[in-house]
């Protein structure tokens, strides 16, 4: 499984592969930030979130 | 390009969810303090101890954050959409991007969980949560499916992941509900609105700043 994908990691021009990786750390920390402020239990946080997650929709409470 | 990435992301963010926040501001957020007071009113009428943890200034500042914090988001996740699927980044590409993305987390979703007031009738949390993150991820990868692959076979699987979810939608709660009808489909409409309105504002934006940024680099 490893070397198959890092033979298809070799195989990918340089751009491509940044492009990817870029979009990996993007794709990460935007879930993180939209489960934070959209998700997350900790009182505080869902206290601090309350009305922007009634306001985009979330499920609340 | 990590850097560009982040850069763009957090800009597009920033400036979309301030603008976004002040939406709120004069859209839900009046319609959820007036759920509020009828909420309270039942809790003291019941007896129970009831009221926001946050008022004023310090309420509206934790919003504002919050709505910041979802923008970024939005964009980081759209702009990390466009990159793997190897799409030019621009503003109307990616405002596109952001309306299906609404169509995925705003509209699918909507149908087996309404948005929702202070005072209305729910049922268990994490149960709602699952299947809200699970419709968004099938409606978006059953959009992609059908609008960017060729196959038919790769369409039909499109459609029957748009459908899929609808057949295990959580029961709705007995209605219960403080607020009266009318403030909580006034808040049903705004609330898709000023989601719609983030998703299409974090993608033109970043869109716009990424290509901002790439004027920038080039050798003048």
């Amino acid at each position: 499984m490893n070397a198959k994908l890092s033979a298809n990691a070799a195989a990918l021009p340089s751009s491509r592969l940044e492009a990817l990786k870029a979009a990996a750390v993007a794709l990460t920390l935007g879930f993180g930030l939209v489960w934070l402020a959209g998700f997350a239990y900790p009182k505080s946080v869902h206290d601090a979130a309350h009305d922007t997650r009634h306001a985009l929709s979330f499920p609340c409470h | 390009m990590i850097a560009r990435v982040l850069t763009t992301g957090l800009i597009a963010g920033l400036v979309a969810g301030l603008a976004v926040a002040a939406l709120q501001h004069f859209t839900t957020t009046p319609l959820i303090l007036a759920a509020e007071v009828y909420e309270a009113a039942q809790h003291a009428h019941d007896g129970a101890d009831a009221g926001a943890a946050l008022s004023g200034l310090s309420r509206t500042a934790a919003t504002s954050a919050a709505t910041i914090a979802v923008s970024i988001g939005y964009a980081l996740i759209l702009l990390a959409a466009m990159l793997l699927s190897g799409d030019a980044i621009a503003p109307r590409r990616a405002a596109l991007w952001g309306a299906c993305a609404f169509a995925a987390t705003g509209l699918a979703t909507s149908l087996g969980l309404a948005p929702q007031l202070p005072g209305m009738a729910e049922t268990e949390l994490a149960a709602r949560q699952i299947w809200w993150l699970a419709t968004a991820l099938c409606t978006g990868a059953g959009l992609f499916a059908l609008l960017r692959l060729d196959s038919p076979a790769a369409k039909i699987v499109g459609v029957v992941l748009i459908a899929l979810p609808h057949f295990f939608a959580p029961q709705p709660a007995t209605p219960e509900s403080t607020a009266p009808a009318e403030l909580a489909a006034r808040f049903a409409a705004a609330s898709l609105a000023v989601q719609a309105i983030s998703w299409a504002l974090a993608g033109a934006l970043a869109g716009l700043i990424w290509r901002l940024q790439s004027r920038q680099q080039e050798p003048s």
